[in-house]
């Protein structure tokens, strides 16, 4: 009986404990310590689709609203270990005299990426300096690193609070990229706290002035808590051009491996 | 022309739509392009034969594809013509492409007329040897003729490994006595010369290997077989020179160094059978400034040395030591406009070739491409001193489909 009460005691003791340090835990969260545990729950959300195939369809529109399209389609491989950065393999359909041009990328996470472009007319496999990050992606308002550094440890984040976002709540969450040659001083997120997916992205310039605004719609499910954008519109504010994304439905587990992203494919991928 | 039964299925199932065609028959794309070429020349040519100061070509060449359904048979088929309004010679037609390739995950079998493209340098492609050059369609050889060929390549941890056995040779193609860009005597491509008893027939093998090993992209091949540089040699009665082809051993190396904006390249072959055994390199950098001016626009400043090291018995190269200096300049415009201004000089005899390339997209389907090219300081007695008169600018428009 004194034995276990004892035991009952000190169990008691222990929950306590534990709750203190819990309490005291929430408590001394930092923003920063918070921005990163919502970037990564939103992150995390999607882990396990091991492989997408998408079509796509890029509108560039220039100030005056004259409209260019670009079709193409995107393989991405997912690379589940968090300290290595997932591989992807965009192929080009138009404009017609681009038909063919691919660009393979094995991203990393504060490395520069590896690159390689595969230019049809000469069949000639280039690899690319990564350190065109912030370079325009053909042409459009998204940036290199726009399509290729959706990896969580690329930025050091702090949460700066909650806002109405539509329909729904989102946290809002500021991200610094930690890698090199990023044409980005902040970025503010805005993640919804339903299904945990980003709706929005403002991205500041090297001067710190609002450059361009990034609206994600049409979110779909596929599986369990899979959420895929269909509609990315990006704004340039400072130009006032814009790039539309617009993809069609997702392929998931299309039984892709490593093989199938190697620069050795590139020649034949069309 | 008769067409076969397998080829008339195609072009069916590409009448058909796309969604109707993938559903049933896998995935059949069409594209390919048409355009006309016009080239003036300011200067009156310079050799007996040679006539006019512009010609005109229509060139045309469409891409047909077929992917069967469980993506593991793909067919490839590219025809190419030029109908010249003056040289005989470069009205010509050839098969870029005509292939089945099977997948078979780690493995890949690919059987028939097929290009392609090894190196890493700008200013001439040293280690480049399946494919026969093209020699009509432009002065910069990087034009290829279709070469018939049975590739294995196989995928490992350890990297790529590429097998080839080339049946059957494809000759250069050489401008007609009234062509620009000729040889003081002109080439009569219809007696070629063969070391081998063979001829034409002589069966070619390589193997590359070829990787990437962190910011390092390497490649390294061995070709026997055919060499595809031939040497001129005068026929017996002086008027004109034969091609020779000469049976060779040669080994080649590729490796860029990538590294922030830099880009290092060395392209090395060793090739015996022309001559003395000798050793060739081009080696350089690519530096890249992005965004410039608060723009959207890039430019690459090139610099690469060039070093042959052949004696006088092989095939005769412009390329003894030489430089290039090149400046890119691409403006990641919805156009794709670019601009590469280059030159290449031999400091030894100040003979310098001078390139402009510049092009850009017209709407969605029309390409507009300029080209210049000068060529001075060639003292008689230089290889080059023929084509000195050769100075011309062309612009292409083409239609993409």
């Amino acid at each position: 009986m004194k034995n276990l009460s004892l035991k009952l005691l000190s169990r008691i003791g222990i929950a306590l404990l534990a709750a203190a340090i819990l309490a005291g835990g929430v408590k001394a969260q930092t923003p920063e310590e918070q921005g990163y545990e919502i970037a990564a729950r939103s992150d995390r959300s999607d882990r396990g689709f091991f492989d997408s195939f998408v079509t796509m369809q890029m509108v560039l529109r220039n100030a005056n609203g004259q409209e260019s399209v670009r079709d193409m389609t995107q393989n991405v491989l997912e690379v589940p270990d968090e300290d290595f950065g997932d591989k992807s393999l965009v192929v080009f359909d138009t404009p017609a005299d681009i038909y063919g041009t691919a660009l393979l990328s094995h991203t990393k996470i504060l490395d520069p990426d590896d690159q390689w472009l595969y230019l049809p007319a000469l069949k000639r496999v280039k690899r690319i300096s990564s350190k065109n990050k912030s370079g325009p992606f053909v042409g459009s308002e998204f940036a290199f690193e726009d399509f290729t550094a959706l990896e969580l440890n690329k930025y050091d984040y702090k949460f700066v609070g909650v806002e109405a976002c539509g329909d729904l709540t989102c946290d809002v969450v500021e991200r610094y990229p930690r890698y090199e040659f990023s044409g980005y001083t902040r970025q503010m997120t805005w993640i919804d706290n339903e299904v945990f997916q980003v709706r929005k992205v403002d991205f500041y310039d090297r001067k710190g002035a609002l450059l361009k605004t990034l609206n994600f719609e049409d979110y779909r499910e596929y599986g369990d808590g899979i959420w895929r954008a269909h509609t990315l519109k990006m704004i340039n504010h400072q130009t006032g051009k814009s790039t539309d994304l617009v993809f069609s439905d997702f392929e998931f587990g299309t039984g892709a491996d490593d093989g199938d992203f190697q620069k050795g494919i590139l020649t034949r991928v069309r | 022309m008769k067409l076969s039964l397998p080829l008339l299925a195609l072009l069916a199932a590409a009448c058909l739509s796309r969604e109707a065609a993938a559903a049933q028959l896998g995935d059949v794309s069409v594209s390919g392009f048409v355009g006309v070429d016009t080239r003036f020349f300011p200067w009156d040519p310079m050799l007996p034969g040679q006539a006019g100061n512009a010609d005109i070509s229509l060139i045309i060449s469409p891409e047909f594809r077929y992917i069967t359904d469980d993506r593991k048979h793909q067919f490839s088929f590219i025809p190419f013509a030029r109908i010249d309004s003056r040289d005989g010679q470069r009205t010509h037609v050839d098969i870029r492409e005509a292939y089945w390739l099977y997948k078979g995950g780690d493995w890949e079998l690919l059987t028939g007329f097929n290009k392609v493209f090894w190196g890493v340098t700008e200013s001439n492609h040293l280690v480049n040897i399946i494919n026969q050059v093209d020699g009509v369609e432009d002065i910069d050889g990087e034009d290829y003729l279709g070469q018939p060929m049975v590739n294995l390549t196989t995928f490992n941890d350890w990297g790529q490994v590429d097998l080839f056995i080339l049946p059957g040779f494809r000759e250069r193609t050489f401008v007609d006595v009234d062509g620009r860009f000729r040889t003081p005597l002109p080439v009569d491509t219809s007696r070629p010369i063969y070391t081998s008893g063979l001829g034409q027939k002589h069966t070619d093998v390589a193997v590359r290997y070829s990787n990437f090993f962190g910011d390092f992209d390497v490649g390294l091949y061995y070709f026997y077989g055919t060499g595809r540089e031939p040497t001129l040699v005068p026929d017996g009665t002086g008027t004109f020179l034969l091609p020779r082809y000469d049976i060779i051993h040669q080994g080649g190396l590729d490796v860029q160094y990538t590294k922030d904006a830099w880009l290092f390249k060395f392209e090395g072959i060793i090739r015996q059978g022309q001559g003395q055994v000798f050793g060739s390199f081009v080696a350089g950098f690519e530096y890249t400034l992005y965004q410039v001016f608060d723009s959207a626009s890039d430019i690459g400043l090139l610099v690469e040395y060039l070093h042959d090291g052949r004696d006088a018995t092989a095939p005769v190269t412009i390329f003894e030591d030489d430089i290039f200096f090149g400046v890119r300049w691409a403006l990641n415009d919805i156009q794709d406009t670019s601009l590469l201004v280059g030159a290449i000089v031999d400091p030894s005899t100040s003979e310098t070739f001078f390139n402009i390339e510049a092009e850009r997209r017209l709407g969605d389907h029309y390409t507009v491409e300029i080209r210049a090219r000068f060529f001075t300081g060639a003292d008689p007695g230089e290889l080059t001193f023929f084509n000195s008169t050769d100075d011309y600018i062309q612009i292409r428009l083409a239609r993409y489909f």
